[in-house]
């Protein structure tokens, strides 16, 4: 019964609101670029949730592996100058 | 890391009520009860539009009609909200479809009844809907990240379609006898089944315990079978309508999900009709699609 | 404004409701049994939009009626030959060949209409049509869209769009040909010039059929027309069928 390729995934990128930014939101299928965009509004746009909407085929998306978690972000954790509250400022001075 | 290691890890995870993402390690057996129980719930959305749309073309009023119509659609899009959440678990949406027209897939067997009146668009809102909210809002919180999100969306979509059935019951329960008789009969259609929606006594249920280990469910069976009925009795009173008293009959859920159902082969027929009747067009996107590719790649 | 020939506003807002009351029925018959789960909603949308606004132009139909009908008892109680939609709209749903072209068809002229009627001398039409356009323009995109990827597709999907085509093309010939009310209500200043509807609607025929590879049907003689009340044998059923519950309970509330 499967002998049918199928229309490609497309995730679905939704701004909900002017000055917020593009949200994942799911995916739908779709067998070309405007009708993924068709399929993204009626699916996910049902009751005012966007104002604009992005789709880009889920094969195009590069992921970064869960493995790797560990080697990209946690060194990150001990740069802890980089955050204003490790700073200690007299209260003195304002503005800073 | 061995197997072991990694599952002890999972269940820590787990147990600190951490969510699980697409491309994280996961138990196979974690994958595939997900599959499993994802897959069912988006095609009982889907095989769920057959009984309600059912009256689409003859909701009494205009209004009426507007609104079933919304209500089916967000069925259907619950269910693609659905799928796509299955599929982060590396399966297509196809796959998942081929095997609910071939039948190895289930729904829910609810959706195997018949709605031979208004009074059952009435009653599948209120009582339908109201035991699909019960069993449904502990799973924004499962522990799948994916199906979590989509539960959050679908119940915050969902929660007007209990109220409009249930408002099509009062408007009926305040008019004529007909009318009155056409509700009491469709409560009397739909309670028993709709009791069955929360699956077979704890005792039964064979994949109870596991759910609830990994967190993907919340509360037994028979917990939130006893919360409905709580819930709903005075609702019933409110009406002027009588709950039917008795024992749930299990060999009736039993046959139904079995394929024994008033309206089993039915419904499937539908959606094998819809199926093959699309193929063509599915067939006509992806060829217009492919062209126009061609098309594009000649001009560069 | 209201001292022109009121029966002919409300005849003329009437025909304007009913195609669209009736081309969601149809609509409605699909839902559930689209050739895509994407199309189910999308149908459904279409659907919607249309029932909104032939809820809004049968209220407003009988407030010029004056006689105290409120949209159902417009849409339910009426008869088959009192119906005054574009016969188009009553064609079935057939395969999805017949379903987008039928779209396609209306769409494109009714773009053109509200376009017009947005400036409609009668305020209230004016902001349902202006309403209605931004509704329209989407619809448009998805029949005209989906009628280039048939036209444009397999050989069975072309061939079918082509059929299609050929079969729905006498229903198009009322839509642009004025009779006595549409020639009063545009002089009136309330209703649309059908000579500049259909250079509109030519234009965008031609425009997409061609991105679609298809052939624009030639014109048969066709003297049918659903807005004066003459109808196929379609009708009767659609309107059975959606009436039956207040029919069968005559004053119940729903």
């Amino acid at each position: 019964m499967s002998t049918q390729r199928e229309w490609p995934l497309y995730e679905v990128f939704i701004r909900a609101r002017g000055g917020l930014d593009h949200k994942h939101v799911g995916s739908i299928h779709a067998a070309d670029a405007r009708m993924a965009i068709e399929h993204a509004r009626d699916v996910y746009t049902r009751r005012q949730e966007g104002i604009s909407i992005w789709v880009v085929k889920s094969s195009e998306i590069v992921a970064s592996d869960p493995a790797e978690a560990d080697a990209l972000f946690e060194p990150a954790r001990d740069k802890v100058y980089r955050h204003p509250t490790f700073y200690d400022i007299p209260d003195e001075v304002k503005t800073l | 890391m061995d197997t072991e290691a990694l599952e002890r890890q999972f269940q820590a995870r787990i147990d600190a009520d951490e969510r699980i993402e697409p491309k994280d390690w996961m138990p196979d057996a974690y994958r595939r009860a997900l599959i499993r129980q994802m897959a069912q719930h988006a095609h009982s959305e889907i095989v769920g539009m057959l009984p309600e749309g059912n009256w689409i073309t003859r909701a009494p009023t205009l209004k009426r009609k507007a609104i079933l119509m919304a209500k089916v659609q967000d069925e259907g899009g619950h269910g693609a909200y659905l799928y796509s959440a299955t599929e982060t678990l590396g399966v297509t949406r196809g796959q998942l479809i081929d095997e609910l027209l071939d039948g190895r897939a289930r729904y829910s067997s609810i959706f195997n009844y018949p709605t031979p009146t208004w009074a059952d668009v009435g009653a599948i809102g209120w009582l339908v809907d109201g035991a699909a909210i019960m069993n449904q809002i502990p799973l924004c919180r499962c522990s799948y990240g994916p199906y979590a999100r989509a539960m959050v969306r679908i119940c915050r979509e969902e929660s007007f379609h209990q109220r409009q059935g249930y408002d099509i019951m009062l408007q009926l329960a305040r008019g004529s006898d007909a009318q009155r008789r056409m509700a009491q009969q469709a409560l009397d259609r739909w309670w028993w089944p709709a009791l069955m929606m929360f699956g077979p006594p704890d005792a039964d249920s064979k994949h109870s315990a596991q759910s609830m280990r990994w967190k993907v469910k919340r509360f037994s069976n028979d917990e939130l079978r006893e919360r409905f009925i709580e819930f709903t009795t005075p609702q019933a009173e409110y009406l002027g309508l009588v709950i039917p008293q008795g024992e749930i009959d299990w060999s009736e859920f039993r046959d139904v999900l079995d394929g024994h159902g008033p309206c089993n082969r039915e419904r499937l027929a539908a959606r094998r009709r819809a199926h093959d009747q699309g193929r063509w067009v599915r067939e006509a996107a992806l060829a217009h699609a492919a062209k126009r590719e061609a098309r594009l790649r000649e001009a560069v | 404004m209201s001292a022109v020939l009121p029966d002919r506003h409300f005849l003329y807002v009437l025909r304007l409701a009913d195609s669209n009351l009736v081309l969601a029925q149809r609509l409605g018959e699909l839902i559930g049994h689209a050739p895509a789960l994407e199309e189910d909603l999308g149908i459904a949308n279409v659907a919607l939009d249309l029932l909104g606004q032939a809820r809004l132009l049968l209220a407003h139909a009988g407030v010029l009626e004056g006689r105290g009908r409120d949209e159902d008892m417009l849409a339910f109680l009426r008869a088959e030959h009192e119906f005054l939609n574009a016969t188009l709209t009553e064609q079935p749903n057939g395969d999805f060949g017949d379903t987008i072209a039928r779209q396609f068809l209306y769409d494109s002229w009714q773009i053109e209409l509200y376009g017009q009627l947005a400036q409609s001398a009668d305020p209230t039409l004016a902001a349902i049509a202006a309403k209605a356009l931004k509704e329209t323009r989407y619809h448009l995109r998805y029949s005209a869209g989906w009628l280039v990827r048939l036209g444009d597709g397999t050989g069975e999907s072309h061939a079918r769009a082509h059929a299609a085509l050929e079969r729905l093309w006498p229903h198009t010939v009322e839509l642009c040909d004025p009779d006595d009310i549409d020639a009063a209500m545009f002089a009136a200043g309330i209703g649309a010039d059908l000579a500049t509807v259909r250079r509109g609607w030519d234009r965008r025929i031609d425009e997409t059929l061609a991105e679609a590879t298809l052939e624009r049907p030639a014109t048969p003689p066709w003297r049918w027309y659903g807005k004066r009340g003459e109808h196929g044998e379609y009708l009767g059923r659609l309107l059975a069928e959606m009436q039956v519950l207040q029919r069968s309970h005559p004053g119940a509330s729903w």
